[in-house]
């Protein structure tokens, strides 16, 4: 099996190139079917290599193409490039480059297609390679699904071996001396007779050599950063407050500026009237926009201050305007009509529970909103016919595309500047926000605009993780789970995202609806996961997760309480159904950092969780006391298997933020809707953990797998469902609703 | 266009400054828009989520609910805190722990952190918590932060 799977594999990758197939085949032949875009905007004495890396006289800039939100993308990608290039990490200058199709992402659009990571097969591989050749035609640099890494560990290493050796070569030409005798350190070739000659100094004579078509990487044993705890390059400046987001950028004549739009998605604006706001110091101007209005003035909180004052005729919305209305229509959705897959079929799900004593049980997830704290913003300025854009964004590509279209501009004369953001956790990509700073600006051109949310704007207006809705059947035998049967029905994030807002329709069932329940490596008798489409409600988007953040909480749940229904431990019968052995190793662990079956004492309970998304196990045990005041949340112990660790600090962090964001949301978040809006509009209502509540976490990230992989979104799911089985174990109380504050309250 | 505010005085990280603006125009503003102090942040403008917390004579103040007009007492963003060159020791935790993931919640965080630390130079996890607690970070640094705080009160101790 692994070994034809392999070959299929490889086939395919030659059929569509598309796979950063760096070692396979070389670098070149990968680089060949992609230009180098930073050839057309070289400034005076700089030099490229590749489109990776760029040079001039005060030193390397490494082109780092997808987004920093706060994972740490900028120091991981600058990492891997580094290593083989061979320069200090100090000298390290990062850059995130134009949008270019160059830059595609070819492992996140394979996410899209049924194919459990764990599946080497040929079909599975098939698909996958289906996904990473969609991804490229459609040029989509975008950042997401946890793919940072995997999709640059090759790509970027070999960008910056191949840089290297072009670099020797020149060095070679202009010294007379052999390459081989030559070596790199810190910027430099060193001769024999400890010469240096710095990078810049050859660049330009590097350039103009052919790159080889197969460099040799370094093996991992001489890794100086990748692998070892790496300073992150952007945290000084993030710890004295220099660094600058969007809502920081300053320019000459820049004018501030906010919008209004209708809360009731897609409702539109009737008519408004802005004359006193009008008349209000500091305003420029007022100008209408799409389903809205936007303020121009001389400040940020005037701008606030006069869109407050517009009185504004908002029509209403083109969807179930309460919540009420939604769940209805939720669990009505559970019918042959609605089904949308059906990846999972085992056994004979109806005979095994003929008979038998039904468990049955009801699971619901809200709407969750983003959030990210920096409210979303974008600097815009249209002068002689270009339009310049500066924006935090996962999708510059497609901002590229939507605003020509918007617009009607050459796509030519539309530049992306990317920012760091101050959060995303999925909102950034949507590009929303953009077209409406655009709008601004085709409507007072000239001067750059700083277009900024207010917290309310952003909280009524973020397109939500969607509401979902599970049923669970199952039953168990001779204390063992033996039939497990779970519905799930989701408005699809497919269709509203790729669909409404991305112009690219994905055909077929949608992968997120059952995403963390149908590909989870368990062996039950008889086991079956079928996906509902519930019709679009409100529109919805990715969200730190996407699928598996409700779906680790339905499926391991019920799996819980089945396991509990046999009388078998929690840990011990999951490890027993897992027959994939790198999750099984994560389950082990867990249960031995937590001690699991140790005592606890009085009023207190440990549950466990487990979730395989994005390629990567991940189980979670949750202690939790039950105090007077309501459940603590204890201390929590983490485990997911990474395939190989590149950055060790990083990896904790985004462990304990994933777990953190799986708790708190879990916890006491959720987005409601009444006539059509969001109800919740600040923090005050959408709050999630703060520090008081917060655990001592304890993560731990495993090798034993095949495949490296992104650790951004994976210990999410499981953060749930370990809460509220642990829950359960200390109380006796299965809470089967999120937030779970519904139901118990918290200290 | 019409009403004009008031001139006011505001000395903000050492320095004096005129500004003339409405008296009810938040400190946060003035500082970002008017005087280009980007360092305190909006997150939530209700003092909900700590972004904009600033020093006013060495308190922890919410920048963005203080009306410039009751601003009492000397400015400290942090930007006057300490810079990359001279940092200050919860900036030099900061950085040693790596708390910054975003970032964007951190000079609200290391503001509040380092006033604290100012009234409670040895605290323990629970008066850490209740101190920095309205300190929002959605990106969850929260182990970190805690961890910092210790390490920059040993510091400053001299331990
Ligand atoms: S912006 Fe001031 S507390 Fe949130
Ligand atoms: S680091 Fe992102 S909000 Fe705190």
């Amino acid at each position: 099996m692994a070994s034809i799977g392999t070959i299929a594999r490889r086939t395919f990758l030659i059929g569509s190139a598309a796979i950063a197939g760096g070692v396979a085949f070389g670098y070149y032949a990968y680089q060949r079917p992609v230009s180098n875009p930073l050839t057309d905007i070289l400034g005076d004495g700089e030099t490229t290599l590749n489109p990776f890396i760029k040079i001039d006289q005060s030193g390397v800039t490494i082109i780092t193409p997808r987004a920093d939100l706060g994972q740490g993308a900028y120091s991981i990608q600058a990492a891997l490039v580094a290593e083989e290039l061979d320069i200090a990490w100090e000298d390290i200058r990062v850059d995130p480059g134009p949008p270019s199709p160059s830059y595609f992402n070819a492992i996140v659009a394979s996410e899209g297609f049924p194919a459990a990571a764990w599946d080497k097969g040929l079909g599975a591989s098939a698909l996958r390679g289906l996904g990473s050749a969609m991804s490229k035609f459609m040029g989509m640099q975008m950042t997401g699904g946890s793919t940072t890494v995997p999709d640059g560990f090759d790509r970027m290493r070999m960008a910056g071996a191949v840089a290297r050796d072009v670099l020797l070569s020149a060095a070679a030409e202009q010294s007379g001396i052999a390459k081989a005798e030559l070596k790199t350190k810190d910027g430099a070739v060193i001769t024999p007779s400890g010469d240096e000659l710095s990078y810049t100094s050859l660049a330009e004579a590097a350039a103009l050599i052919e790159p080889p078509s197969n460099v040799k990487l370094k093996p991992e044993s001489e890794w100086r950063y990748l692998g070892k705890n790496m300073r992150r390059l952007d945290i000084v400046e993030k710890s004295t407050g220099t660094a600058e987001y969007g809502i920081d950028v300053i320019m000459p004549d820049m004018v501030f500026a906010t919008v209004r739009t209708n809360p009731r998605f897609g409702g539109g604006l009737k008519k408004f009237d802005a004359s006193s706001a009008e008349k209000m110091r500091g305003v420029i101007k007022v100008v209408e926009i799409d389903g809205g209005v936007g303020v121009l003035a001389d400040n940020t909180w005037r701008a606030f201050k006069a869109a407050d004052a517009i009185d504004c005729d908002w029509g209403s919305a083109p969807y179930p305007a309460t919540s009420d209305e939604q769940w209805t229509e939720a669990a009505a959705s559970f019918t042959e009509e609605r089904q949308d897959s059906q990846f999972r079929n085992e056994g004979d799900v109806a005979l095994a529970l003929d008979g038998a004593d039904l468990i049955e049980a009801e699971y619901k997830v809200p709407y969750l909103a983003h959030a990210a704290l920096e409210p979303l913003n974008t600097i815009v300025q249209f002068k002689d016919g270009q339009l310049d854009i500066w924006t935090g964004t996962q999708i510059p590509g497609i901002v590229i595309q939507n605003i020509a279209s918007l617009t009607g501009l050459d796509a030519d004369n539309i530049k992306v500047h990317v920012l760091i953001g101050g959060g995303s956790f999925g909102r950034r990509l949507e590009d929303d926000y953009v077209q409406q700073a655009v709008q601004l600006a085709m409507a007072h051109q000239g001067a750059p605009i700083k277009m900024t949310w207010s917290r309310e704007e952003d909280m009524t207006h973020d397109f939500p993780r969607p509401m979902g809705m599970a049923r669970g059947r199952g039953s168990v035998k001779n204390g063992k789970v033996d039939a497990y049967d779970l519905g799930i029905a989701y408005p699809s994030v497919s269709a509203s995202q790729f669909g409404e807002r991305y112009g690219v329709p994905l055909p077929g069932p949608d992968v997120t609806i059952v995403a963390g329940a149908w590909d989870q490596p368990f062996s039950i008798p008889n086991y079956r996961v079928t996906g509902y489409r519930v019709p679009p409600l409100v529109p919805v988007s990715s969200w730190r997760s996407v699928g598996a953040s409700g779906n680790g909480f339905f499926h391991d749940c019920f799996l819980d309480e089945l396991i509990h229904a046999a009388g078998a431990d929690p840990l011990e019968e999951r490890i027993r159904l897992c027959w994939h052995e790198p999750s099984r190793k994560v389950l082990e662990t867990v249960g031995e950092m937590s001690n699991w079956g140790s005592a606890l004492g009085e009023n207190r309970g440990r549950g466990v969780a487990f979730t395989f998304s994005f390629g990567v196990a991940a189980a979670e045990v949750v202690e939790v006391t039950d105090t007077p005041q309501g459940i603590k949340i204890d201390k929590v112990f983490g485990a997911a298997e990474v395939g190989k660790v590149l950055d060790p600090v990083n990896i904790e962090a985004q462990m304990q933020g994933g777990i953190i964001w799986g708790l708190g949301h879990a916890m006491n978040a959720e987005i409601t809707y009444a006539d059509g809006m969001a109800e919740q509009t600040n923090y005050h209502a959408f709050e999630g953990m703060r520090l008081y509540q917060t655990p001592e976490i304890e993560v731990r990230a495993l090798t034993n797998g095949p495949d490296l992989r992104g650790i951004g979104e994976p210990a999410v799911p499981p953060a749930a469902p370990a809460l509220a089985n642990a829950i359960f174990a200390a109380t006796g109380k299965r809470i089967r609703e999120l937030p779970l504050n519904k139901h118990i309250d918290f200290v | 266009m019409n009403e004009t505010g008031n001139h006011m005085q505001l000395k903000v990280n050492g320095k004096e400054h005129e500004v003339e603006v409405e008296e009810d125009m938040p400190l946060l503003w003035v500082l970002r828009d008017e005087l280009g102090i980007t360092g305190p942040k909006y997150g939530c403008g209700i003092t909900a989520c700590g972004a904009c917390t600033v020093h006013i004579d060495g308190m922890a103040i919410r920048s963005c609910s203080m009306p410039v007009g009751d601003v009492f007492g000397e400015v400290t963003t942090i930007e006057g805190l300490g810079t990359p060159d001279a940092l200050h020791a919860v900036q030099a935790a900061w950085i040693e722990h790596q708390v910054a993931q975003c970032g964007y919640c951190q000079s609200g965080q290391i503001m509040a952190a380092a006033a604290f630390l100012e009234v409670n130079p040895d605290p323990d996890d629970e008066a850490i918590d209740r101190a920095l607690s309205a300190n929002l970070c959605r990106c969850g640094t929260y182990v970190r932060v805690r961890e910092a705080v210790k390490t920059a009160a040993a510091k400053l101790r001299g331990v």
